[in-house]
């Protein structure tokens, strides 16, 4: 099964209004709750990156039987370097973007927790594309 | 600890999902900043927030919190509203400031999450 949706940069009244729609897929095709969680935790904090971070975007999800793969695409400023950004506490986060509850510089490794695979690439001026991949059975694992 | 015991001991009131305040709570998180809700653990959890805006409410749907105080006096959007109804989402308003209300439910025996 294929999904795809896509970002407006900078829109923070309609954020989360993609993970929240593939949510409902995951609880209609019957997943158990702790994975689901997983999986739109990963996906809700690299929707708001591209919210906060970028000008637009696209999500597109495979569904297979074992796992889940989620690949965001965006037109953005891209990350120079990914592996100072993946630490936590780096932000470059606007004030308009820390007023809205976001900006602690802990989503990436946060998606990097929930998500059995992470693959990041990004283009400076260009974007940035982020491939995560949850496998779907496995139950209870939260990782910390 | 009941959801109606919690909105006794805050003095709150009930703007969403009256019909639920049976609902059990036995930990509690307090936070303006959501990136960090997003790292919890949920289960029963209440969270304790003065930041109103949409993405307090997409936050909890996504990271499964079903129970919401708002502190400080701060009032809901009809949007938020809207996607808590949505969502089963309880949520209390109080004018309690955020250090008032954990002390009063940590004192009544909430649990931290860490
Ligand atoms: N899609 C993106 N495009 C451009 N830069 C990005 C993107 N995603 C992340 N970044 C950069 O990486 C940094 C760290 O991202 P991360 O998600 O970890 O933290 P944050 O978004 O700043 O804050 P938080 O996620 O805690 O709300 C960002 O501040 C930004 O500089
Ligand atoms: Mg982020």
């Amino acid at each position: 099964m294929l999904f795809e949706y896509s970002i407006k940069g900078g829109d923070f009244s309609t954020a989360g209004q993609a993970s929240s729609r593939f949510k409902k897929v995951l609880q209609q095709l019957n997943v158990p709750p702790q994975t689901i969680k997983r999986i739109v935790i990963a996906l809700y904090e690299a929707e708001v990156n591209i919210v906060a971070h970028a000008f637009e975007g696209t999500i597109n999800i495979e569904v297979q039987p074992g796992y889940v793969v989620m690949t965001l695409t965006d037109k953005g400023p891209g990350i120079p370097d990914i592996e100072k950004a993946m630490e936590v506490g780096y932000s470059t986060a606007s004030p308009k973007v820390r007023e809205m509850g976001f900006g602690a510089g802990m989503g990436l490794s946060n998606i990097k927790n929930n998500a059995d695979i992470l693959e990041i690439q990004s283009k400076i001026n260009q974007g940035t594309t982020l491939k995560i991949t949850v496998n779907l059975n496995q139950e209870n694992v939260i990782k910390e | 600890m009941k959801l109606s015991k919690v909105a006794e001991i805050l003095n709150a009131s009930v703007v969403c999902g009256k019909e639920n305040l049976s609902r059990e709570v036995t930990h509690a998180f307090a936070s303006d900043l959501m990136s960090d809700v997003l790292t919890i653990d949920s289960r029963n959890l209440l969270l304790l927030t003065g930041l109103t805006n949409v993405q307090t409410i997409r936050t909890s749907e996504m990271a499964d919190i079903q129970n919401i105080v708002i502190v400080r006096n701060k009032k809901v959007t009809p949007e938020m509203l809207e996607i808590a109804k949505e969502n089963d989402i309880v949520i209390l308003e109080c004018n309690y400031s955020l250090f008032r209300a954990c002390g009063k439910l940590f004192t009544a025996g909430l649990e931290p999450v860490y």
